[in-house]
């Protein structure tokens, strides 16, 4: 269980706010250079005790170079409601990075994959996206929300991602596709031709897409949001059923996932 | 002349603390998870999750839910089993020259027997906590904690077959602590720990359900301090053993609001989870707070407390 694993303050360097959710880009060199697509950190958004705990944040992006790392949030509570009210100049303390995050070791250039991202989950796929484009992996893009104002990093994917296709949906035909992601996923019928597929949405989209692919035969790699109370393995609180030698057990998602491959996961129905 | 070094170690009379601030089982994983945030060898001890003899799975979540200024849980003490801990972990903390004390638990007493037994054939143990407020099945559930025959009858035995020291924790969700108190005193404790979670229900109003699967779960953080000095300060009243202090802390001065009361030691739980260094500060802090009054020794500040 030894990891590396830092607890530093990081210093708001640019905000951005679009409605509901907030892009922070904040100074944590050691993290940025020990993270990987997929994991995530805790930050503590009050030094008062309301909110008394830490919140997750997947990192959306890194920049070892310059030191920097990327969270990308929506407003959904009493934490993330807080952590919005900082500006720039500002410091949070965050311990990072945490967590198992997708696999790239798999693949080889050249070889294709789907990312599915649903609302705030494009972040973790957006930092993998950066990886993948470094390895010369061919990125297809599917970027679903509500309506157009649920997609509002279209833009910096376009501009920094490079992805060969970016298809956006929205359940209100606000922008791109209208329906469900999971519905233009399954009208695009390009199975056969992808090697894998990286997930980060809302459970009910996560689990259709685990159907999908198991039907097509395509593997998968499923990031899960749960509530977590430390994030580092001894609360016990964040766990989920997860198939381990052909039994399910209840497996700590701060410590095992959040990254998971879908065959493993029991989802939950609605 | 102000002090310059502070004598931070407090006698517990069967064992001496390098100082009296300790983890709170089940904040602090079995104490290796938390290598990467503090050198264990600095705390007064590690007092590791509760262990049963074979390893458990725990509650259904969601096993936490965030309160005012506290934690609810009900996490169903989950945990690897003793045989493992002894195997897989103990060696590590002793590698580390960690104070360890393991907390036991038990379904039966016949259990919490067997746990200590295994535990007394390994080295590297300082001392057992013993955790009665586990649901005990051949008592409908009902934990020992709550009634003050089931507390004597389980702390005797353990007593009896224990080759270490034992330190009984109390539940707080008792109407008369003294009495539960006297019961572990008589039935041979060397020390009393409290307190434990205080049992508690949040709704989801919008569904109108539990905000825990288990429905009922304890609350800790530092919604319960003042409850849980109240209580700590009552015992150290009613018994003539060690008492160490928990519920709540967050500082080093409300640290030292538990030993001002009589509190030997303190033991820091929810506190863990969002400053994972919060015990080696609280530890600073309190020695800045020595340092500042001229006390030399932190002994000298245990039970200064004047109505």
């Amino acid at each position: 269980m030894e990891r590396e694993v830092c607890l530093v303050q990081a210093k708001i360097l640019e905000k951005y706010k679009w409605g509901q959710y907030i892009l922070f880009y904040l100074f944590a060199p050691e993290i940025s250079k020990l993270a990987k697509p997929g994991q995530f950190v805790m930050i503590r958004v009050s030094e008062q005790f309301i909110p008394l705990l830490r919140r997750p944040f997947s990192l959306m992006s890194v920049d070892p170079s310059e030191g920097r790392i990327a969270i990308f949030f929506q407003i959904v509570g009493r934490g993330t409601s807080r952590l919005s009210q900082y500006s720039p100049g500002e410091s949070l303390s965050l311990i990072g990075p945490l967590g198992q995050g997708y696999s790239l070791s798999v693949l080889k250039p050249g070889d294709k994959v789907i990312l599915v991202g649903g609302g705030r989950g494009i972040a973790p796929l957006f930092f993998l996206a950066q990886q993948l484009k470094e390895k010369k992996i061919r990125v297809m893009i599917f970027y679903g929300g509500k309506s157009a104002q649920d997609l509002p990093l279209k833009s910096l994917i376009e501009e920094e991602l490079g992805v060969e296709e970016l298809v956006l949906a929205t359940e209100d035909g606000s922008l791109g596709e209208k329906g469900l992601v999971t519905e233009v996923l399954e009208r695009k019928e390009i199975w056969p031709r992808i090697e894998r597929v990286y997930v980060c949405g809302p459970e009910a989209m996560m689990r259709k897409i685990a159907r999908m692919i198991e039907v097509w035969g395509v593997p998968g790699e499923f990031s899960l949001e749960t509530y977590m109370g430390c994030g580092l393995g001894i609360c016990w609180s964040c766990v989920r059923r997860i198939k381990k030698a052909n039994s399910w057990s209840w497996v700590k998602i701060c410590e095992e996932g959040p990254v998971f491959p879908g065959e493993v996961i029991k989802w939950e129905e609605d | 002349m102000a002090v310059q070094k502070v004598d931070m170690s407090v006698d517990l009379g069967f064992f001496r603390l390098t100082n009296p601030v300790l983890t709170a089982s089940g904040t602090f994983g079995y104490g290796i998870e938390m290598m990467p945030f503090v050198e264990l060898k600095k705390l007064g001890g590690v007092v590791t999750k509760g262990l049963y003899f074979e390893p458990r799975e725990g509650n259904p979540p969601p096993r936490l839910v965030e309160v005012t200024a506290g934690l609810l849980n009900a996490i169903g003490l989950p945990g690897i089993g003793v045989k493992a801990f002894i195997r897989d972990i103990l060696p590590r903390l002793r590698e580390e020259k960690a104070t360890v004390i393991v907390n036991v638990c038990g379904e039966t007493v016949e259990e919490y027997v067997k746990v200590v037994r295994c535990l007394d054939e390994a080295e590297g143990i300082a001392f057992y906590e013993l955790n009665i407020s586990c649901p005990n099945v051949e008592e409908e559930g009902r934990c020992p904690a709550l009634n003050p025959q089931a507390t004597y009858s389980v702390v005797s035995r353990v007593k009896k077959a224990a080759q270490r020291p034992i330190v009984t924790k109390l539940s707080p969700n008792v109407t008369d602590i003294a009495l539960i108190a006297r019961a572990a005193e008589e039935a041979g404790s060397d020390a009393l720990s409290l307190v434990n979670t205080f049992l508690g229900l949040a709704v989801n109003v919008e569904t109108r359900r539990p905000k825990l699967a288990n429905v009922y779960g304890g609350l800790s953080g530092p919604a319960i301090k003042p409850l849980a000095l109240r209580l700590v300060y009552q015992t150290v009243q009613a018994v003539n053993i060690p008492v160490i202090g928990l519920g709540g802390i967050v500082t080093g001065y409300d640290a030292l609001e538990f030993l001002s009361v009589g509190a030997r030691a303190v033991q820091i739980g929810t506190a863990n989870f969002f400053d994972p260094q919060a015990t080696l500060r609280i530890i600073q802090e309190m020695e800045e707070f020595c340092r500042e009054h001229n006390i030399s020794r932190i002994e000298d500040f245990i039970g200064s407390f004047r109505i």
